[in-house]
């Protein structure tokens, strides 16, 4: 059985007819072809699918794609063009906040939602806001910076 | 005029297209045509399969085929062990990709569906009908290789897959003669390598011209190609093998695996491109797993805090089957660097590798070094509580002093060039040692259980020199070749056999090339991880990739400067030896404004027109580096904790770590493994470890059971560093993968064995959970 589906996605319209079980993420990967958000886990510890949904965080693998039809989505291929960098991405660079690269794209966007809520977090805010996001690579201290530098471009302090 | 880079922490040039989403990882790519695999996997720890039937799944929607074990078998031959231990009486079982009529951990495989989409094939899996007889189970190493423990393969005999033994000197007289000797039990828990991306692969194989592709999740491409070719029968040179973005590995992503075996079989049978995607928890199961070990040790010192002798007796658990690498990780990278970074004269250890009902063990970050340095640095932290003395002075009293050109230690390797005492000075003064023990003082008589834990340690990395792999027992070589080609624009690519994934070698090798013919960073692009544009290396594991494709690079530049200044000198109308050489620029000694630029060589040689007599067009060159020896980079770590006695919950609240690495192309990228690598040896320490019940049931089969390292755990490490290059290196390099994860777990164990120390408690098992350290401490505070 297939539901059809609509969900707006980094701005663009994408329809199609969905099993009534599949996850979002999956939705946003596969039938969308937007790999920028990852798989890391199945039991939404990990935070490598995270994306925005209708403007508030959530962890696309734990929302039905049927779910989610009718919304907006954000992914980290939306945050900006690829080119002029969103102010995370460019911190994330500039502080050697990533290595591997799989985890970035969720972190980014959790803490996109932190600067959001808390445009000048302290380290310590920015740990606790993060803790649902797991790096095996950085060991935390270089994403927390990245967040603190981006704080300060987006007018936080 | 180039802005010089080598030695300075610029941006890294890969980071554009990941932080943008744009990097395909192997699961991120889709081929026409593509179907999916998934496989059914064991639930028993140990059974004989009495019968499978695969009819009910065959007739699922979607489904194109269903193999077993029987479909496979004389087809793919069994998973090859590459690391053959001599004398140990090495034992290699038979470890088919797909069980046949026995399983022996739960996560063996056991059939394989495949169909049009994922959600296809894992329904099918629950339709393929298995009948078990299940037989006796044995987790724990030290229990599987006692006499009456269940077997795992019918001709290894107590399940001891190897013996190994290293001595130096007289243990025994070392022992008889000491003032004190302690000992101790310690295990290092099984772990969880966890890369954020799971492991995937995809097979497209086409059938009229024999060939095979396989997109795949690994470290090193040319040995999964040596070894898909060795499986499948697919000739080598009719195999490519493309590691695209890889999402981390730390050595888990080293080994052949079954899984790909299996989708390569699939696709070769089906003539259709097939992908394998592992879930998390299939990883859980399926994913070579770390550590293992109980070890029983033992150190000798005088009264003087002279330590004079090591004993070990380790039981290293290999999990079912050998993998790839598995017996020389806590052979050769563990027992030969007993002596650590001290002068110890007389050293026995005896390692058992064990089979046990459990996940393969291969490689973790660190493999057989943070097993070694945990027990030597708490060995060393135990005398010096029996002398009496400061572990800080015991330790200095007995780290080898300076040496600039090899030292030789008791287990009969030559360490190539170290100054500990400086790491440790270093490090104590950036913690303000004596600043923290007054603290800790005045903090214990509140009643309050403050630790500080240190350890001073030498690895073994940048492996590594090919002639002693081979006598070791290591099935291939540890050199690396690179292929520097200038284009006529002056700009460059270089092509190297290793295959970083995440360690930042875009661009400290960029920095190499620029540091050593001028030429701008950002004009050099490098080619990885695809065995098809490639030259042939040997894969990135064991703190080696910048260290020994590095050196190939160098040499490969060096050949290209030489080239150069003959063309020069042949443009310039000068002698060769007229010819000087600076920041990118050739020119007629003497006279500044008779000068090429290596731009200007690169089209002049692209194009040919005016070659001198006898040279060949181009502006290439390739070279082979086989490193002379192994690296030993060190340091020294500190950490200061405090155990909550009432919930025994550990709260670590400062680190420090002074590594030196030798010479450092990008120090950001340094600290950044540095980090992570502490973060990763703080996990077992005090989080981290597999848990199996009775029946080998792994306990801890999701994230959500298996604790790892959040960023609401840690407090900033205070990083610092010295450089002592490495004497026989090009550019004097050592390695730093590693360093982090082989310190910080001593470090962590020692600091919370000291908070622990005035109740009398000193040991509890890692990972130390706030239940294990509650329970320590009621038991010591009711009389032990």
């Amino acid at each position: 059985m297939s539901v059809p589906v609509e969900v707006t996605i980094n701005g663009r319209a994408y329809s199609g007819e969905v099993e009534p079980r599949q996850l979002l993420v999956h939705f946003i990967r596969e039938n969308a072809g937007l790999t920028g958000t990852k798989v890391g886990c199945d039991t939404s510890q990990c935070g490598t699918c995270t994306v925005q949904l209708d403007g508030a965080i959530a962890k696309s693998c734990t929302v039905l794609t049927v779910q989610a039809s009718g919304s907006s989505v954000t992914t980290i291929e939306g945050l900006s063009n690829g080119v002029d960098l969103h102010p995370l991405q460019e911190a994330f660079w500039n502080k050697h906040g990533l290595q591997c690269g799989f985890c970035t794209p969720g972190m980014i966007m959790a803490s996109a939602e932190l600067l959001k809520n808390n445009p000048s977090p302290s380290r310590e805010e920015i740990r606790h806001a993060l803790e649902g996001n797991i790096c095996r690579c950085t060991g935390y201290q270089n994403i927390v910076s990245a967040v603190e530098e981006a704080a300060g471009a987006m007018g936080g302090s | 005029m180039t802005t010089r880079s080598f030695g300075s922490g610029i941006r890294r040039r890969e980071d554009p297209r990941l932080i943008t989403g744009k990097a395909p990882y192997t699961d991120d790519i889709k081929l026409p045509g593509m179907v999916h695999a998934a496989i059914l996997r064991s639930p028993h720890a140990h059974a004989n399969i009495k019968s499978i039937d695969t009819s009910g799944a065959a007739s699922q929607p979607g489904v194109l085929a269903v193999y077993t074990g029987a479909d496979l078998d004389g087809v793919i031959a069994g998973m090859p062990c590459a690391w053959l231990l001599p004398g140990s009486d090495l034992k290699t079982p038979e470890h088919p990709a797909i069980a046949k009529d026995r399983v022996r951990y739960v996560g063996d495989a056991v059939a394989v569906v495949v169909a049009g989409t994922r959600y296809e094939a894992e329904d099918a899996l629950e339709h393929i009908d298995v009948e078990y007889e299940t037989l006796g189970v044995v987790i724990n190493p030290k229990d599987a290789a006692q006499a009456g423990a269940p077997q795992l393969h019918d001709d290894v005999e107590n399940n001891i897959a190897f013996t190994w033994a290293v001595a130096g000197g007289d243990t025994d007289a070392a022992f008889a003669s000491a003032d004190v000797t302690v000992s101790d039990t310690i295990t290092l828990p099984r772990l969880i390598a966890n890369p954020m991306e799971p492991r995937s692969a995809i097979a497209s194989y086409l059938a009229a011209m024999n060939e095979l592709t396989l997109w795949s999740t690994t470290q090193n491409p040319h040995i999964c190609r040596f070894l898909t070719s060795v499986v499948t029968g697919v000739p080598e040179h009719k195999i490519r093998v493309i590691a695209p973005e890889v999402g981390g590995g730390f050595g888990s992503k080293i080994p052949y695996y079954p899984d790909e075996a299996i989708t390569a079989f699939c696709a070769m049978q089906l003539g259709v491109p097939v992908k394998w995607t592992e879930t998390r928890s299939e990883n859980y199961l399926a994913t070579t797993q770390g550590r293992d070990h109980v070890e029983e040790v033992e150190m000798a010192a005088t009264s003087d805090g002279t330590i004079t002798g090591l004993r070990t007796t380790v039981y290293a658990g290999m999990g079912a089957y050998l993998s790839t690498a598995a017996p020389g990780v806590p052979t050769i990278l563990h027992g030969l660097m007993y002596s650590g970074a001290y002068n110890i004269a007389n050293i026995s250890g005896t390692i058992h590798g064990v089979f046990n009902n459990g996940t393969p063990v291969d490689a973790y970050r660190g493999a057989g070094r943070p097993e070694a340095t945990t027990l030597i640095e708490r060995l060393v932290d135990l005398t010096a509580a029996a002398l009496d003395m400061d572990p800080a002075e015991l330790r200095r009293k007995n780290l080898i002093p300076k040496f600039e050109n090899g030292h030789d230690v008791a287990t009969g390797i030559i360490y190539d060039s170290g100054d500990y005492e400086l790491t440790l000075d270093a490090c104590l003064n950036n913690a303000d040692y004596a600043g923290l023990r007054a603290s800790q003082a005045a903090a214990r008589a509140e009643g309050r259980l403050v630790g500080i834990g240190m350890a001073t340690w030498v690895e073994i990395c940048g492996l590594g020199p090919s002639q002693v792999a081979g006598a070791v027992g290591f099935q291939g070589g540890l050199w690396e070749s690179a292929i520097v080609r200038f284009h006529p624009t002056g700009k460059v690519n270089v092509m190297v056999g290793s295959s970083p994934h995440g360690q930042g070698e875009e661009t400290t090798f960029a920095q190499i090339v620029s540091e050593e013919l001028g030429v701008p960073v950002e004009d050099v692009e490098i080619i990885h991880g695809d065995t098809d544009n490639t030259p042939m290396g040997w894969g990135t594991y064991g703190s080696r990739t910048t260290v020994v494709s590095g050196g190939a690079i160098a040499f490969a530049s060096r050949k290209i400067k030489e080239k150069s200044k003959e063309l020069a000198a042949h443009l310039l109308e000068a002698a060769v030896e007229d010819i000087e050489y600076e920041d990118g620029t050739f020119f007629v000694r003497g006279s500044a404004d008779q000068a090429k630029t290596i731009q200007d060589i690169a089209l002049m040689a692209n194009v040919a027109w005016n070659m001198p007599e006898g040279m060949e067009p181009g502006l290439e060159a390739s070279a082979f580096y086989d490193p002379p020896n192994f690296t030993y980079p060190f340091g020294t770590h500190l950490a200061v904790v405090e155990v909550d006695p009432e919930t025994g919950r550990i709260d670590l609240q400062n680190y420090w770590a002074v590594d030196d690495c030798g010479v450092q192309i990008n120090p950001m990228i340094v600290e950044g493994q540095v980090h992570g690598g502490v973060v990763q040896g703080v996990g077992p320490a005090l989080w981290e470890g597999v848990v199996y019940d009775d029946n080998g049931q792994p306990l801890t089969g999701t994230m959500q059971d298996y604790a790892l390292p959040r960023a609401d755990l840690l407090p900033d490490i205070n990083v610092g560093s010295t450089t002592t290059p490495s004497p026989h290196h090009p550019l004097g390099l050592k390695g730093v993968g590693e360093a982090g994860t082989i310190a910080a777990t001593p470090t962590v164990y020692n600091a919370v064995m000291d908070a622990l120390r005035p109740l009398g408690v000193n040991r509890v098992d890692m990972p130390l959970t706030p239940e294990k350290v509650w329970r320590a401490i009621n038991d010591a505070k009711n009389g032990g």
